[in-house]
């Protein structure tokens, strides 16, 4: 028994017609049309389309809601081991038309979906979404994207471990995978180096982020009257560390109290934090977590109140997804708490 | 400077009551070693006992708590010795003629900090991610002494594994060698006129030197204590520079790793082709931002005052080196001078986190060692050198890491060497 | 992290010694610190002139959350 599979074409490789047919509504016809012949011959056999929506692309791009229900509706129905749309190269609707109803069967039905297209066509925004193969900017690379697309969908049906992006041919997803290079790191770097001084082209392995801005809350008005919290990515925990908070790579955060703690000593708090010599931290943890100072000021009036409770997690090789879900749900406690503003130290 | 370096193959490592290699094979006399590594007064305070094993490449074997990883070695011609200011006396190395042990390593082990030691498997998946699998490993179980400072006996287990080296390389000094290679660069002016269309590259080498368990150290100096400076490359593979380091396994550079680092060979073996290997430029990573900024100021100093049109900068650890590396990597760039970058990543287990924690437009150029995160599975071993007992806390394993069956969940990050920096190995992530 | 506690709508002041990594992060309000291992201390004083040390820096982050500010600042100490 071959996998089942339904293409997405637009009205020109249907062979209906060009730009002045992009006005098609969706139509739903058995077996493969136009490019599909290609898939199929690449799968052998082991799997096959079973039928192929055409759609102009300017229907798609002006009635997408309504396509994209009549769509989904005949996917759902014919429910299929993959869903495969394109390859759309560098034609723009065509290509944003394919990522978009991937998409839609992908959330919506939870088939697995594949597309194709050149690495500049607005479709290729959906790519941490949807899996897409790069292909050239012109129908004449068919002859290398169809084969390609295939390959990476036969792998998907048959629910094999995905690769590394550029081992299984599909566009960096933002999903970091390891896999063993030909040559060793340090012989990429003096070819790496050696291209960028010859002007050459070069590829980095690892391209830099950007970073989003959060604008800055309003000034503390009255400190006298305001409760503060103390927050550490430093790894402070009770002596033991009770909750077994990893010293690398954390998968939790830590809540505990300081309610009626002066300061903070070595036979009471230590350090989980497995990045940095961990000597004086575990000798006075007042050096990262300011507890002492903060109760004078408290018996001074100079802050309302020190929060009870402080929050505490390890910075070490933690990632920064984790690391932003546990701060995103101990605001909010803090936020529950009254906590006026938070002091949040780093070693 | 010119270093011939003459490898004596070892492929295998027997104990026996006499101390020799002889047809490839090293014959040890395990009291013969630790009585030499005895002599020293740090490793009879600090270190209660040590015992030796053996362990082969596809053994069925795991060495854990491992702390450091050497080869032996042994100057035959020129001036100084193995480990010059640690174990031999100061004398500038890099020149002459020293003799390696290859295929074989000294593995220390043996609980420091309990939770910044790592794993070498033998044999099985962990074995394809550590370099040291395929080396013939004489491995040193270190015990403390009840109550030791743990950074007495830090210095007491590194001391007393370089002692074993040059225990064990010493044994080479008359053997003749496998095969002999010789590695020269040129003074300033000297390498222009003979060069003159290369492009002019050098080595800006990073080490860790972050505490008194996070060391690295040059000459028997203490790295934090340094100023950015020049070595010649010879100088490195010759022992110089020697590890202290208890940070996550995955990526601290053992000294074996300064003795055989990966860019200091593959530049060699451009050197003279398409660049001239001018030398490296050695910076520290420390906790002090003044220290970081005054440091990465240096290295751009320095690239600019050698004239140089590209460099490799290699990185060790994670988390605040990473502002080290890509401070560095922007003022050399601001300089005008070309960089590619040696890193590695922290992109959550799931790989969808951001994989350093500083980032520049600049460094673009990068290549990585792969995703220190990723789990994976270690199934068990039919022999344990060393302890279990710490796999549930050392960086990169969990609470329930250590399974009953003696398998193993933890991230890449327990094991000693995987997702290296230098570039030692093909590991590599997108 | 500093992010997300921004985010939830809490002024929050970054005490760190590597500023470059909180600026990078996207924190507001910055108080640069000691050292790595002992940002609000150093063991090299007298228990006396460490506390006046911590004390100092804790005070500059008070400061600080009690400044409007419209960008990333860093308050030196």
């Amino acid at each position: 028994m071959s996998y089942r599979v339904v293409h997405y074409i637009n009205q020109f490789f249907a062979n209906i017609g060009g730009e002045e047919m992009a006005h098609v509504a969706p139509e739903l016809r058995e077996g493969f049309v136009g490019p599909g012949l290609a898939f199929n011959q690449s799968w052998k056999g082991e799997a096959e389309i079973v039928a192929t929506v055409v759609c102009g692309d300017s229907h798609f791009a002006e009635h997408e809601k309504e396509a994209q229900e009549q769509i989904l509706a005949w996917v759902k129905e014919l429910n299929p081991d993959l869903f495969i749309a394109g390859p759309a190269f560098n034609a723009g609707r065509y290509g944003y038309a394919c990522a978009t109803i991937a998409n839609a069967v992908k959330e919506q039905l939870g088939i697995k979906v594949l597309t194709g297209m050149y690495e500049e066509n607005p479709g290729a925004d959906l790519k941490d979404k949807i899996l897409i193969v790069p292909t050239a900017n012109s129908a004449a690379g068919m002859r290398k994207a169809a084969p390609a697309m295939a390959k990476l969908a036969l792998k998907l049906m048959k629910g094999e471990k995905l690769g590394a992006s550029c081992e299984d041919n599909y566009m960096p997803n933002g999903i970091r995978v390891n896999f063993f290079e030909k040559e060793r790191g340090s012989k990429r770097a003096v070819k790496m180096l050696l291209n960028k001084l010859a002007d050459k082209p070069f590829v980095t392995e690892y391209p830099m982020p950007s970073f989003d801005r959060v604008a800055p809350n309003p000034a503390v008005k009255d400190l006298s009257k305001a409760t503060i919290a103390l927050c550490t990515s430093g790894g402070i925990v009770p002596k033991g560390n009770p909750d077994h908070i990893e010293s690398s790579s954390a998968s939790h955060y830590g809540e505990y109290s300081i309610a009626g703690v002066e300061a903070l000593c070595e036979a009471t708090h230590e350090t989980a934090h497995g990045g940095y010599d961990p000597v004086y931290a575990n000798a006075d943890a007042n050096r990262v977590l300011p507890v002492d100072v903060m109760r004078e000021f408290e018996r001074e009036g100079k802050i309302g109140k020190l929060h009870d409770l402080f929050y505490t997690t390890v910075g070490n090789g933690t990632a920064v997804a984790s690391a932003k879900k546990f701060a995103a749900e101990y605001a909010q406690k803090l936020l529950q708490a009254g906590v006026n503003a938070v002091i949040m130290t780093s070693t | 400077m010119k270093l011939e370096l003459g490898f004596i193959e070892i492929k295998d490592i027997q104990f026996s009551n006499e101390c020799k290699v002889e047809n490839g094979t090293l014959f040890v006399d395990a009291e013969a070693v630790k009585a030499f590594v005895y002599e020293d007064d740090d490793v009879k305070a600090y270190v209660k006992s040590a015992c030796f094993d053996i362990a082969k490449p596809g053994e069925s074997v795991r060495i854990t708590p491992v702390k450091d990883v050497i080869e032996p070695r042994v100057k035959v011609e020129g001036p100084g010795g193995q480990f010059p200011g640690v174990i031999a006396k100061v004398d500038t190395v890099g020149s002459g003629r020293t003799h390696v042990l290859r295929g074989m390593a000294i593995v220390t082990a043996g609980k420091i900090v309990g939770f910044q030691e790592g794993i070498i498997d033998m044999s099985g998946p962990g074995a394809e991610y550590t370099p040291f699998s395929k080396l013939n490993n004489l491995v040193m179980v270190c015990e403390p002494v009840e109550g030791v400072h743990q950074h007495d006996y830090e210095r007491a287990v590194r001391i007393a594994g370089l002692r074993a080296a040059t225990f064990v390389g010493e044994l080479g000094r008359n053997v003749t060698p496998d095969e002999v290679q010789s590695f020269e660069t040129y003074g300033i002016k000297e390498g222009i006129e003979k060069f003159p269309t290369l492009p002019r590259v050098a080595y800006v080498h990073m080490l860790q030197s972050q505490g008194l368990l996070h060391d690295t150290y040059v000459y028997g100096v203490d790295a934090k204590r340094t100023l950015t400076t020049i070595l010649y490359p010879t100088e490195t593979m010759d022992g110089a520079i020697i590890s202290g380091n208890c940070v996550s396994a995955c990526d601290k550079n053992t000294t074996y790793h300064h003795q055989n680092n990966p860019v200091v060979a593959d530049l060699f073996e451009q050197h003279g082709k398409t660049l001239n290997y001018v030398c490296n430029i050695i910076t520290n990573e420390n906790v002090y931002l003044a220290d970081k900024q005054r440091s990465s100021d240096w290295s751009a100093k320095l690239c600019r005052l050698l004239d140089l049109d590209g460099v490799i900068v290699s990185q060790e650890g994670f988390g605040n080196p990473d502002t080290d590396l890509i401070m560095n990597t922007k003022k050399i760039e601001q300089m005008g001078v070309k960089t590619t970058i040696i890193t590695d990543e922290y992109a959550g287990q799931d790989g969808k986190s951001q994989s350093l924690a500083d980032a520049d437009p600049l460094a673009d150029a990068v290549v990585t060692g792969g995703n220190a995160n990723e789990v994976i599975v270690l199934p068990p071993m039919e022999k344990v050198i060393g302890t279990l007992n710490y796999v549930d806390v050392i960086a990169g394993g969990h609470a329930g890491s250590l399974r009953e069956d003696g398998s193993i969940e933890a991230e890449l990050q327990v094991i000693t060497g995987a997702t290296n920096e230098m570039g030692f190995n093909r590991l590599s992530a997108r | 992290m500093v992010k997300e506690i921004e985010r939830a709508g809490i002024p929050v002041v970054h005490m760190c010694t590597v500023t470059p990594i909180s600026m990078t992060v996207g924190a507001n309000r910055i108080v640069p610190t000691i050292a790595i291992p002992h940002p609000l201390g150093n063991p090299a004083l007298s228990k006396e002139d460490e506390y006046a040390l911590r004390k100092k820096l804790v005070t500059r982050a008070l400061e600080a959350l009690s400044t409007e500010v419209e960008d990333q600042t860093i308050f030196e100490v």
